[in-house]
């Protein structure tokens, strides 16, 4: 999946994460702001970035402000602006196994 | 156990902690909405939300619906590709007037099934009838899929067609009883609408004994302060409670003895009035139930 | 005996002592008196050089302006100006507000805190390592211990006091006239102007001698300093505490509610203290319900009190209201108008060298925490990431006193998980814990069999506290352990000031 244009998902309520994805970037850039950063902050990261592995996505400039969300929000967030930043409207559901 | 469904938790799709806390709060049923509560724009990240939400969190026992958007909008078969592979036992289908809504919605449903590997059958469904059209055709909706577990009145869209507004509840009065009527004839469960002033506890508990008197298994909500005092008032009292448990001890006498047949005060007991009985008695062991969840 | 053997009896005049000559029979009114001759100073500076501060000694605040509070920022301010420095700071809180203290730290004004709890950018600067010497927590029974057997000495004791006469007679409100600012009951303050050697009180309102009811008395006092503002009202004290329409505090509170109903100790005439926070403030709420339908009443409430405790005590649910700190303005105005509502100073609360301390009368106790662990040790103090964020208060003194405690917190708030094996700081331990409850379930200590039971035969939800800290796990995952760095930044201490933790500086 390539990211095409800037997008955005999620909000910077309490247990939700905002992601902003951008093109461009050598490999996934993620900078990572949290709430819980001493105490979840590597695993949100893993979560964000194999989000985007799952999807195929390679390079992209990613900036995540994180509220306490859980593992399942953040990589809906992932998934959402990836989508959006592809511009692309229909997903290839998968039934997980 | 027939499953009690007197409370039904409305949860907007987009909100995280409330798809994470919704199930602490006791209600029999969730209702993840994707329809009225998420805005147009955020409709792709409520259904990436949800869905993940429904394959990671454990609900316990609880009873999971999930509202889609209707077909006609083009979001709603979007929404069911998503949804029905998150497997929630229930897809409530809003805005439903004819029993085509219904089968449009199941060959949907059971493509996708098909195609997820499935069972073809499992997924639920509810309709949601909220015009005088879908009213008058309540009881065609009623029986047009098997799928169906029941149907649901939705006052706010129905009123604005009837040109009326909300009150005490007479100008629900027509819609209430043809939904009820549609449900108990098809053999599905009646579900009444929301009532939307959260702070208005008495006239919550006006509307709850009167749907309750009604006839209907139970009520929409949408703020878990909603969910005791609606429980309360699906608490039999004592004495249909006592009633219940004589017919239940009758009929297991019955049992005992090999006879089909049961009677109670010399009167025979037959099947409704043992169902009732049955219903009672789960009312009342849900009632003294406190409300974790055991997950 | 002969009185004239006594040698130089004839020199001694018939009057001696202070009294002996030039002492003129004043004749003004009292009116006129209370002008000229009284306690009062006329700056904040000259009541410093009064009392003979001095680098080395220290100095003592109260917390009763909370967040409102100008009087700490304002005397460390004077008393860096005069230069005066390695002051002991004891306060019996600190907060957000009192973030000046940080550039006192620096210069070397101040280099030992006491206090009960830090919050904001001086919290976090303590934990980063700011100071040289620990901070020392105590709860507010234990520094009213520490006080009243002289283990803590105060030398002078800066005290607001949103009303006072020219003598000193001081409270948290006044029944004259109308006051700037208020704050209800002075209960911190009380036993610091009883202990200090030099006490000034500090105003904004001066009134008429005498000031009664007065929470301070003039003897415990030595001067009197007007000053333009004490503290911002808003600050020092809200309207009324709202009763929380958070559906999940709401659960909080009604299975708490419960929880006290099958406990045994609800029963006509009992006693009753509810801690700060939403959860256990609405825990009054459904109590009241309970009382109601079963035509009980309380014997007495204490504690910080708010709004709520002040109406049930009005429509007669609770006979006696013992106040030691006043919550909100609906509990200050009671004080003032309500004779069965009683203001206590911090020994009377909770010291365990005072044998008739309140707290040990208490049937039960409802309390919040950041982290319980798996013993039910309670942590108010540091926050998952093991930086100081709270105040002891008298979380372990009512824990020890009541029969019943009860601990409320939401199973997890945000990602963070209320539960855990261990507490990052032990400030009431778990041996004078009875009862967790969460949104999720509730658990008993194993040393109360026959209250598990109970709870049990009710149909409440009880369940293995380690059950509950695995379903929390399950949902927000496990946290990364906190990195610490060697340095110790605060010392706990027990309500019998023995060291029960320390808190160690986090990595930054």
């Amino acid at each position: 999946m390539q990211i095409v244009q800037p997008a955005v998902a999620g909000t910077m309520e309490s247990s939700d994460i905002m992601i902003r994805i951008e093109p461009g970037g050598a490999g996934v850039e993620l900078s990572l702001e949290s709430s819980v950063l001493s105490q979840f902050g590597k695993q949100i990261e893993s979560v964000i970035r194999g989000s985007l592995a799952e999807l195929g996505v390679e390079s992209a400039r990613v900036t995540a402000v994180d509220k306490g969300a859980l593992d399942c929000t953040v990589r809906a967030r992932v998934m959402t602006a990836a989508y959006r930043g592809a511009g692309q409207e229909n997903h290839s559901w998968e039934v997980k196994v | 156990m027939k499953r009690l469904r007197r409370s039904m938790l409305f949860v907007p799709g987009n909100n995280p902690g409330m798809l994470r806390d919704a199930y602490i709060y006791g209600s029999d049923s969730l209702m993840f909405d994707l329809e009225d509560s998420v805005s147009i724009r955020e409709k792709d990240a409520a259904r990436f939300l949800v869905y993940n939400a429904l394959t990671s969190l454990n609900y316990g026992q609880k009873e999971l619906v999930v509202r889609i958007n209707d077909l006609e909008s083009g979001l709603g078969v979007k929404d069911l590709e998503a949804i029905v592979r998150a497997k929630p036992h229930v897809i409530r289908l809003p805005k439903t007037e004819t029993a085509k809504d219904i089968l449009d919605c199941e060959r949907e449903i059971a493509r996708i099934e098909r195609e997820a590997g499935i069972p073809v059958g499992q997924t639920g469904m509810m309709a949601a009838i909220e015009s005088a059209k879908g009213v008058l055709h309540a009881y065609e909706i009623a029986t047009a899929s098997p799928r169906l577990i029941g149907i649901a009145l939705g006052a706010e869209d129905y009123v604005t067609d009837l040109k009326t507004t909300r009150s005490d509840g007479t100008e629900l009065f027509f819609a209430r009883n043809m939904i009820l009527n549609a449900a108990r004839a098809a053999g599905i469960d009646a579900l009444d609408t929301v009532f939307s002033n959260v702070n208005d506890e008495e006239g919550f508990l006006r509307e709850c004994r009167l749907i309750r008197q009604l006839g209907f298994d139970g009520k929409s909500v949408i703020n878990p302060r909603q969910i005791a005092p609606l429980h309360a008032v699906f608490m039999p009292d004592e004495a249909a409670l006592a009633k219940a448990r004589a017919v239940m001890e009758a009929i297991a006498e019955a049992e005992e003895r090999g006879s089909g047949v049961a009677s109670l005060n010399g009167r025979m007991i037959d099947r409704p009035v043992a169902l009732r009985a049955q219903y009672l008695i789960d009312l009342a062991e849900a009632g003294e139930r406190t409300m974790v969840e055991e997950v | 005996m002969d009185i004239g053997c006594i040698p130089h009896i004839d020199e001694i005049s018939a009057q001696h002592g202070p009294f002996c000559g030039g002492a003129e029979k004043r004749t003004h009114s009292f009116f006129e008196r209370m002008r000229y001759d009284n306690k009062i100073v006329h700056s904040l500076r000259e009541a410093i050089e009064k009392t003979g501060l001095r680098d080395g000694m220290a100095i003592s605040f109260h917390h009763h302006f909370r967040n409102g509070d100008y009087i700490v920022n304002m005397v460390l301010e004077e008393i860096a100006r005069m230069g005066i420095k390695n002051l002991t700071l004891a306060a019996s809180s600190l907060t957000t507000i009192h973030a000046p203290l940080i550039g006192h730290i620096q210069n070397g004004v101040i280099t030992h805190i006491e206090t009960s709890g830090l919050r904001g950018r001086l919290a976090e600067a303590v934990s980063g390592g700011l100071m040289d010497f620990p901070v020392v927590f105590r709860s507010h029974g234990g520094r009213a211990a520490a006080i009243e057997s002289r283990e803590f000495h105060i030398d002078v004791a800066f005290l607001g006091a949103p009303s006072c006469d020219p003598y000193g007679n001081a409270n948290g409100y006044n029944r004259d006239e109308e006051s700037g600012s208020c704050c209800g009951s002075m209960g911190y303050a009380k036993l610091d102007a009883l202990y200090a050697d030099k006490t000034v009180i500090i105003t904004d309102h001066i009134v008429r001698f005498p000031n009664a009811p007065f929470g301070i008395p003039e003897s415990n006092v030595d001067y009197v300093v007007q000053v333009d503002s004490i503290g911002d009202p808003g600050g020092i004290m809200s309207g009324a505490t709202r009763f929380t329409t958070n559906p999940k505090e709401l659960l909080i509170a009604k299975m708490a509610a419960e929880v006290i109903e099958q406990s045994g100790y609800f029963y006509d005439g009992f006693s009753m203290q509810m801690g700060s926070g939403g959860a256990s403030l609405a825990t009054a709420r459904f109590l009241r319900e309970k009382m109601l339908q079963k035509k009980l009443t309380a014997r007495f409430a204490l504690g910080g009190i708010t709004g709520q405790i002040v109406e049930m005590h009005e429509e007669g649910l609770i006979e006696k209201i013992l106040d030691v700190q006043s919550f909100d303005l609906t509990a200050a105005n009671s004080l003032k108008n309500n004779r069965f509502h009683q203001q206590i100073d911090a020994s009377f609360y909770a010291s365990y060298l005072n044998h008739g301390a309140a707290v040990n009368q208490l049937d039960f106790v409802v309390l919040s925490a950041l982290e319980v662990d798996t013993d039910f040790n309670v942590n108010v103090l540091t926050g998952s990431d093991g930086v100081i964020r709270g105040a002891i208060g008298g979380h372990p003194d009512t824990a020890a006193g009541a029969a019943l405690s009860i601990i409320v917190a939401p199973l997890m708030r945000g990602r963070i998980p209320s539960i855990v094996r261990h507490v990052n700081t032990v400030v009431t331990p778990g041996d004078t814990v009875d009862v967790m409850v969460t949104d999720q379930g509730v658990a008993v200590h194993p040393r109360r069999a026959e209250l598990k039971a109970r709870l049990l035969s009710a149909g409440l939800p009880v369940y293995d506290i380690e059950k509950l800290r695995e379903r929390a796990e399950r949902i927000v995952g496990a946290p990364e352990p906190i990195r610490y760095v060697d340095k110790i930044v605060g010392v706990v201490m027990y309500r019998d000031n023995t060291v029960i933790d320390v808190i160690r500086q986090v990595q930054g």
